[in-house]
């Protein structure tokens, strides 16, 4: 077993469970008791293949799913339960973690071994959107802000959290060079790429306060500007969106 | 006193004559100049200021008696030697006038004589006149006679030339002397035309008329027939243009006619470019397809395209003989014909000239498109780089050909056609090497990375493959010496050769010989931008550029590029930035004495791409091999169980491993990089080091850890050292040296080992095992790294996490572990 994901929308009646090869949809909502499995997808090729990661995407009525097992990312209709898309060597080495864009629905950003982060529109699976290379070591978490989707958290065992602001590929653009709704519909992008901003992407801070490995990163579920990070000493820490960059965002 | 009277008399006198004799000769100058001396002196005898009174004076004052006798006995002798001077003169002066007196008196006697016999002369002049006005008078009028005599022989002379003409002019038909039969014509033409009133002219001008007409058909039939020679027409036109015929039909069908023979001419070029109608017909004709001016696909000329029979020079001088000359011919006749000779004659009122010229232009302007679209569809098909010197003289020979083009139509835009012409060639020429430069670079890198496969074979499979550790360091430093460096020499020396004679094949653009040379754009624009940024700096951005995309490509798809090749782009990048490229682009602004009239790249941008690119490569090199060794400890470590192991014996095969490939790691780079520095360490390191970093792992410590306190004191352990440590930034950039290198790939590796571990749960034995592998890593990777406490602290670091993660930490005797590291 490698993790468990709860419905991200809706009643919370499913689970989905990742265990070595195979994917499990369980329904809970068949018994008061027992949960029951009402559909499997399995990892098949060759050699032993295991889930490493994976991630319920809260678009298309959550009947996506995001995996990565190795150095490739695969989608799933959980419908179907079959693949619908596969970026193979999405990283040199292992992906470590996954999470969607809360905004735009084909936008995925990914993390792993080879120290970077890379942002991908499933819809063109050959090459990733955006790639960041600020870490020096893996890359173990990778969090979109539930709100603001340009503030990008990101966990490394170089011992360093960073906060980026990917504008480019955001859902709310600066400035008014481009058309709300284009960007919205998620069209051309690698227009959108050389769409000039007035703030551009950037690293918005490094944190160091961790003295080894940074494991987890998350933003707070009540205050958008608010996020913890976790390191393998067992320290905790919570820092804020500077106060500059927020209002920059808000005004 | 009687002297000193006589004294002063007798010097006022001289001085008088002599003043007197200055003023005749003209000497007041001189006497001015004297005069400033003697003027302050009044004693002095011979100045014009003397004083006679002064001067006794003076004598009597100064002198004793006998001075005074001497200079009195010296005075009589020298106005004695005066009185005879004079005397002589004297007489001599009378002697001469007495002799120009005779003369006169004799002159006066022969001039009377002379005119008594002109009179007489006068006189008989007068006598002849008389006679001859007789004369004249009496022959007056046969003299009238006479000369209206001849007036009426001429003109029957006349008369009989036109009552003879149409006989004449029939004959000269027969025998073909069209040239005179003209000329007669034109004698008569007028007076028939005057007197075409009269019944009997009028007889004669028709037949005239009836007879050029003839003539004129035939002439225009041979016109027409254009079989005859150029001399030939041109001879024709003329006799036409005599004949009143319309110059501008004339232009026209001269022109066709000699645009028929230029372009036959044109068409045996045509036909030297597709010479293998069968065989090469799909070829040529796909060639031609695309070879518009505007294609420029960069066909890679490694491979030589089938060239046709005949080289380019041979082509280029066909063309030049037999097109250009023949154009050349025609010009000239044509000019001749209708401008020239129109300007001097009655046409030239008509616009004969300014109307003829037009057309010629329009003529020659338009042949001369087609003979350049041949010529440069010819040149396109020079793809062949091997030898430019061929192609250099053919565009020579073209270039040079079309001078005799300007100078007889000097208004023409056919030479600035041609001199684009061999422009473009030479900037397609220049693109052309630069991509045959490129391909020679992949090449090379193909043979280099097999030259790299071969001697790795033995490399690897002494390490790779998992033999002993002291095997396999052994095959490394035997085999690895002599590839690697040489590789990297030969490599350097083959490029810059390669550039080298590129530049010497584009220099022949330049040589003082060729006509174009001289033009503005070959001594500028050509040598600065055409060679030195498109040829020579882009090859320098496409060797950094083509070395970044192994970085790039590789970083993907997980190293599809040998690491030793990378290495060794990365040590050609690093020479390329301290000495190959100043190098060359001194080369080449020697040799081409380029003049930055446009601004170029400088060096400095091209030696920090290349450091760049040097850096990317070494920066990737060490992730490729950290890579290649961290994968081999995270498969060691995820695929063990390590709950359940049994007590370590020895040290793990994938220990060995590490060590071994590092050791080759560090050969190859030791090849190519200088040593670095690294922080100083004593003689017997392995030995001390060890001893420090198991002191801190004491027993005793492990044995307090199971105790509710100790994972505190443990983590304040560690928390404490990283504190007093600096941060270690695992994949950073490195230095160019061993050190560095071996350094980055080291952290690499045993960062990947700590968090492996760190995901892991551990038995007691599993423990122990990992303590004796780190042992095991202490011993030999050490030596390898700058600093060797980065080696420890990553270690501890390893063993201290994993401590953490073990269900059962009861660790390894430090003897035990270290006489199992001894034993191997």
């Amino acid at each position: 077993m490698y993790s468990v994901l709860w419905e991200p929308m809706g009643d919370g009646k499913r689970v989905i469970s990742l265990a070595d090869n195979q994917a499990l949809l369980w329904d809970l909502q068949e018994s008061p008791t027992k949960a029951t499995v009402s559909s499997t997808a399995t990892l098949e090729g060759k050699g032993q293949l295991k889930f490493t990661s994976g991630k319920w995407s809260p678009h298309h009525n959550c009947s996506q799913l995001a995996t990565a097992n190795d150095t490739a990312i695969r989608g799933w209709d959980l419908r179907t339960m079959s693949q619908i898309y596969c970026v193979e060597n999405a990283h040199g080495q292992l992906v470590r973690d996954l999470d969607f864009n809360p905004n735009r629905q084909y936008y995925l950003a990914s993390c792993g071994d080879d120290c970077k982060v890379k942002f991908w529109d499933v819809r063109n699976v050959q090459e990733p959107v955006k790639t960041l290379e600020e870490h020096s070591h893996w890359v173990w978490s990778v969090r979109y802000n539930q709100s603001h989707d340009q503030l990008v958290l990101t966990a490394s065992s170089d011992s360093r959290l960073i906060l980026s602001n990917m504008v480019s590929i955001s859902s709310e653009p600066f400035g008014h060079m481009v058309d709300d709704e284009e960007l919205s519909e998620g069209e051309d992008n690698p227009q959108e790429e050389k769409v000039k901003e007035p703030l551009k992407d950037s690293v918005v801070s490094t944190y160091e306060e961790h003295e080894d490995s940074v494991y987890a990163a998350e933003w707070s579920s009540a205050d958008p500007w608010l996020f913890a990070s976790l390191s393998y000493d067992g320290r905790l820490v919570i820092n804020r969106v500077p106060r500059a960059l927020k209002y920059r965002i808000l005004l | 006193m009687s002297y000193s009277s006589g004294g002063p008399d007798e010097s006022g006198r001289r001085r008088k004559v002599h003043g007197m004799l200055k003023l005749y000769y003209g000497l007041d100058e001189e006497g001015k100049i004297s005069e400033k001396s003697q003027s302050l002196d009044p004693c002095d005898i011979n100045g014009p200021h003397f004083d006679p009174e002064l001067y006794l004076n003076k004598l009597r004052r100064e002198c004793s008696l006998a001075e005074l006798m001497d200079q009195e006995t010296c005075m009589v002798k020298q106005i004695r030697s005066l009185d005879s001077d004079m005397q002589t003169l004297v007489y001599e002066n009378y002697n001469k006038f007495i002799s120009a007196t005779d003369t006169i008196r004799k002159m006066k006697n022969d001039f009377k004589k002379m005119e008594d016999e002109m009179d007489c002369l006068s006189a008989n002049m007068a006598a002849i006149t008389d006679f001859s006005a007789n004369i004249s008078g009496t022959l007056q009028d046969q003299h009238a006679q006479i000369t209206k005599l001849s007036a009426v022989h001429t003109l029957l002379r006349k008369l009989q030339f036109l009552f003879e003409l149409p006989a004449r002019l029939n004959k000269c038909l027969e025998l073909k002397a069209y040239a005179q039969a003209v000329s007669f014509h034109r004698r008569a033409r007028c007076v028939l035309q005057q007197y075409s009133h009269l019944p009997s002219f009028k007889g004669i001008q028709d037949d005239c008329h009836a007879i050029m007409d003839m003539l004129a058909q035939e002439l225009r039939q041979r016109f027409r027939d254009g079989g005859t020679s150029a001399k030939d027409l041109s001879e024709c036109v003329e006799l036409l243009l005599q004949l009143d015929e319309p110059a501008e039909e004339l232009c026209d069908k001269f022109l066709s006619h000699a645009r028929s023979r230029l372009e036959a001419d044109l068409q045996g070029l045509e036909a030297e470019i597709r010479p293998y109608p069968t065989a090469v017909k799909d070829d040529s004709a796909r060639r031609s397809s695309a070879g518009s001016p505007t294609d420029s696909s960069p066909k890679t000329s490694s491979l030589p395209s089938p060239t046709p029979n005949t080289d380019i020079l041979e082509f280029i001088d066909r063309g030049c003989n037999e097109f250009v000359s023949s154009l050349c011919l025609v010009i000239a006749s044509y000019q001749e014909l209708f401008i020239s000779h129109a300007q001097t004659g009655e046409l030239a009122s008509k616009n004969i000239p300014q109307m003829a010229n037009r057309k010629l232009h329009v003529f020659v302007d338009d042949l001369a498109a087609q003979y350049f679209s041949l010529v440069e569809r010819r040149i396109q098909e020079e793809k062949g780089v091997s030898d430019n010197s061929l192609l250099v003289r053919a565009l020579d020979r073209f270039h040079r050909r079309l001078q005799a083009v300007s100078k007889l139509l000097p208004s023409s835009t056919v030479p600035n056609q041609g001199t684009e012409i061999v422009i473009r060639a030479a900037t397609e020429r220049v693109k052309q090497y630069l991509a045959a430069l490129q391909s020679f670079y992949m090449d090379s890198l193909t043979d280099v990375r097999q030259a790299l496969a071969a001697p790795r074979l033995s490399v690897a499979g002494g390490t790779g493959s998992g033999g002993g550790p002291h095997l396999g360091g052994g095959a490394t430093s035997r085999d690895a010496p002599n590839s690697l460096p040489e590789l990297l020499s030969i490599l350097s020396a083959s490029i810059l050769n390669q550039i080298k004679s590129v530049l010497a094949s584009v220099h022949l653009f330049t040589a003082k010989d060729i006509t174009f040379s001289n033009k503005p754009y070959f001594k500028g624009e050509f040598c600065s931008q055409g060679v030195r940024e498109s040829l020579v700096v882009n090859f320098i951005k496409f060797v950094c550029q083509s070395s970044r995309q192994f970085c790039e490509s590789a970083g993907d798809k997980g190293g599809s590029t040998p690491p030793a090749l990378l290495l060794l782009l990365s040590r050609l990048c690093l020479d390329f930035e301290t000495s190959t490229i100043s190098y060359i682009l001194t080369l080449t602004d020697e040799q081409f004495l380029v003049q930055h009239h446009s601004p170029v790249t400088p060096v400095t941008i091209l030696c920090t791409e290349a450091r760049e690119a040097a850096q990317k490569l070494l920066n990737h090199y060490v992730k490729v091999q950290g890579l290649n060794i961290s994968q081999m400890l995270r498969k060691s470590v995820e695929t063990r169980d390590w709950v359940n192991t049994i007590e370590p014996r020895n040290v793990r095969a994938v220990m060995k491993r590490v060590v071994e490939d590092a050791t080759s790691i560090d050969v190859q780079v030791g090849l190519l990089y200088e040593e670095g520095v690294r922080k100083p360490h004593s003689s017997d390191s392995s030995k001390r080091t060890f001893s420090v970093y198991s002191s801190s792992r004491q027993p005793v410590r492990y044995a307090a850890s199971y105790t509710p306190s100790a994972p505190m004191d443990t983590n304040l352990l560690s928390n404490i050292h990283k504190l007093f440590s600096e941060r270690i930034d695992i994949f950073s950039s490195v230095e160019f040296n061993k050190v560095s290198v071996m350094t980055g790939i080291i952290k690499i590796s045993l960062k990947t080992f700590l968090e492996c571990v760190r995901l892991r749960t551990f038995g007691r034995y599993g423990l122990q095992q990992i303590q004796v592998d780190c042992h095991y890593l202490q011993m030999y990777l050490w030596r390898f790294v700058s600093d060797e406490n980065l080696v420890h602290f990553l270690l501890d670091e390893i063993v201290g996490s994993c401590a953490h993660r073990c269900l059962d930490p009861s660790p390894m005797e430090q003897s035990v572990i270290e006489v199992i590291c001894e034993r191997g």
